[in-house]
């Protein structure tokens, strides 16, 4: 009894959903405004989603292409090669720039702020990578206007890019082609950039002891005294993620310090060569000390 | 350039950037008040006696809606047009409600799904991003999604006001709607999430229904409703 109960029901369940549900769907019209309207939203939102997906895998390539520029300049500081490398560095940001164009090409007619993606990782890796490079050069701060006037392509660079890609740009009216195509880094972007640039000279700062450089470590300390004064100064009227970086930044800042404090009272007495050592127990000593 | 030099010039840029958004703010804190207005105004439909004078009602919110579109244009001054998506936050929330109080007034009016580009003319906005402040279209099919909620209420509150046809023509809109939402591959965000909560809307709705056709009330018999109500 209590068996059969259970497979009747069970023979219930399985046919009577199915025939409500054919009944549901012959109701609505297929041809109906409202689900014609639907299906050319299910084309819009396509578009939008694959571009999203797109533009998510460019800015992934702009990052991991950023990282290994930062990499190849950190080999930079430790070698006697300087200006090979430089060299290198100097072709590898130059093709990473073409990337970004691709992204430009992307971008052309969309409001760049539709995807934020783009500019949480990628293009902060940019300006640190990029950032980094004029310090090597310049021992001092690129400017944001330089950075976006690296970003500014003409029209013929990317158009030859896609050339094979789609015969589209080029039967587009003259005007157009004309414009340059540009993207701009935010100053959110850029403060983050540089923040995160702070950490790379401290690498920079405490290897290039190791290879006897003494001069160095008190330019970068310098430099990192001034950045940590603007970003004070920027203080909280910035957004939440800058006072983030603010604290990571004074930690970078204090290892450096520590670094050419130690330099100035030691220096003299301990041979070159045993610097390195001197200096990594100091900041590991200092480290535990800021963890307590 | 110094380091402060540099500095300071971001600074300036940020909190010129702080000052539009302060001004976006104000005006959207306007345009909320004003959409509370026409909520307010619109519920009456909920109330036993509300369901009598639907169109005065619609007519009032109508009324109402002008004034969101001067606030709107306003904000539209508020900031370049190019930047659309970078304040975007700032109303996103207060245009999917008004888009929702536009899909709802329509369908009291005349039982219809609105069509884009009827919302974007009722709130004086454009359809197309290339002509300036637009109507998104996630944005409009959360308000969709706001008026299938909003729906399913009235389904029950007409069934208790007496009127059994209602939940039945409810019923086929919904269903009509949910139909057209399956066509979607939506992404998992926030629309997404909201869709979620559809299917009980669709419920919730076929439960009255239901409840509706095994007393035999509904299909539009006026002789049965009067029997039931002189019981």
């Amino acid at each position: 009894m209590n068996r059969e109960g259970g497979f009747r029901k069970r023979k219930h369940d399985n046919v009577q959903p199915r025939n409500r549900k054919d009944e549901r769907e012959s109701k609505v019209n297929p041809s109906s405004p409202v689900l014609l309207a639907f299906k050319s939203f299910q084309k819009e939102l396509d578009a939008k989603h694959d571009k999203y997906e797109r533009l998510v895998k460019l800015s992934r390539d702009i990052t991991i292409e950023s990282k290994r520029i930062i990499f190849l300049l950190h080999r930079v500081t430790s070698s006697v090669h300087v200006e090979d490398l430089m060299c290198l560095a100097e072709v590898a940001i130059s093709t990473h720039l073409e990337k970004v164009g691709h992204v430009i090409e992307e971008m052309k007619e969309e409001d760049m702020y539709e995807f934020p993606v783009l500019f949480t990782s990628g293009l902060q890796e940019y300006v640190e990578a990029i950032s980094f490079q004029h310090f090597i050069r310049t021992r001092s701060l690129i400017s944001l206007e330089t950075i976006n006037r690296r970003l500014i392509f003409t029209p013929t660079e990317v158009e030859a890019e896609n050339a094979e890609k789609s015969a589209l740009p080029v039967t587009q009216d003259e005007k157009q082609e004309q414009q340059p195509l540009c993207l701009q880094v935010t100053p959110t972007d850029y403060l983050l950039g540089i923040a995160d640039l702070t950490g790379e000279l401290m690498r920079m700062c405490i290897t290039s002891v190791g290879n006897g450089d003494i001069e160095t470590p008190f330019e970068v300390s310098q430099f990192l005294r001034a950045i940590y004064d603007g970003f004070t100064y920027i203080g909280n009227t910035g957004p939440y993620e800058v006072s983030k970086k603010l604290y990571t930044l004074k930690q970078s800042l204090g290892k450096v310090e520590d670094a050419c404090y130690t330099l100035t009272v030691r220096g003299s007495e301990i041979p070159k060569h045993m610097l390195a050592d001197v200096l990594s127990s100091k900041t590991s000593m200092s480290e535990h000390e800021e963890g307590v | 350039m110094s380091v402060t030099d540099l500095f300071s010039v971001i600074q300036s840029s940020l909190s010129a950037d702080q000052d539009v958004r302060e001004e976006i703010r104000k005006v959207v804190q306007v345009l909320e008040q004003t959409a509370r207005e026409i909520l307010t105004l619109l519920q009456a439909v909920h109330q036993t006696s509300g369901l009598k004078d639907v169109m005065k009602k619609c007519q009032k919110a109508r009324e109402h809606f002008e004034a969101v579109r001067t606030h709107l244009d306003e904000l539209k001054t508020k900031f370049p047009a190019d930047q659309y998506y970078r304040f975007n936050e700032h109303w996103r929330f207060v245009l999917q409600r008004l888009i929702f109080l536009a899909a709802f007034v329509v369908y009291l009016e005349s039982e219809t799904l609105v069509t884009r580009e009827a919302v974007a003319g009722i709130l004086g906005i454009e359809v197309h991003r290339d002509r300036g402040f637009h109507l998104d279209i996630e944005d409009y099919l959360s308000g969709l999604l706001i008026l299938a909620n909003e729906l399913s209420r009235l389904a029950l509150n007409s069934v208790t006001a007496g009127d059994y046809s209602r939940p039945l023509r409810i019923s086929s809109f919904i269903n009509e709607l949910d139909s057209g939402f399956r066509l979607l591959n939506l992404k998992n965000d926030s629309l997404r999430k909201r869709y979620d909560g559809l299917k009980y809307d669709v419920k919730k709705i076929e439960e009255v229904v239901y409840d509706l056709s095994i007393r035999g009330l509904g299909k539009g018999d006026s002789r049965v409703e009067g029997k039931v109500l002189e019981k």
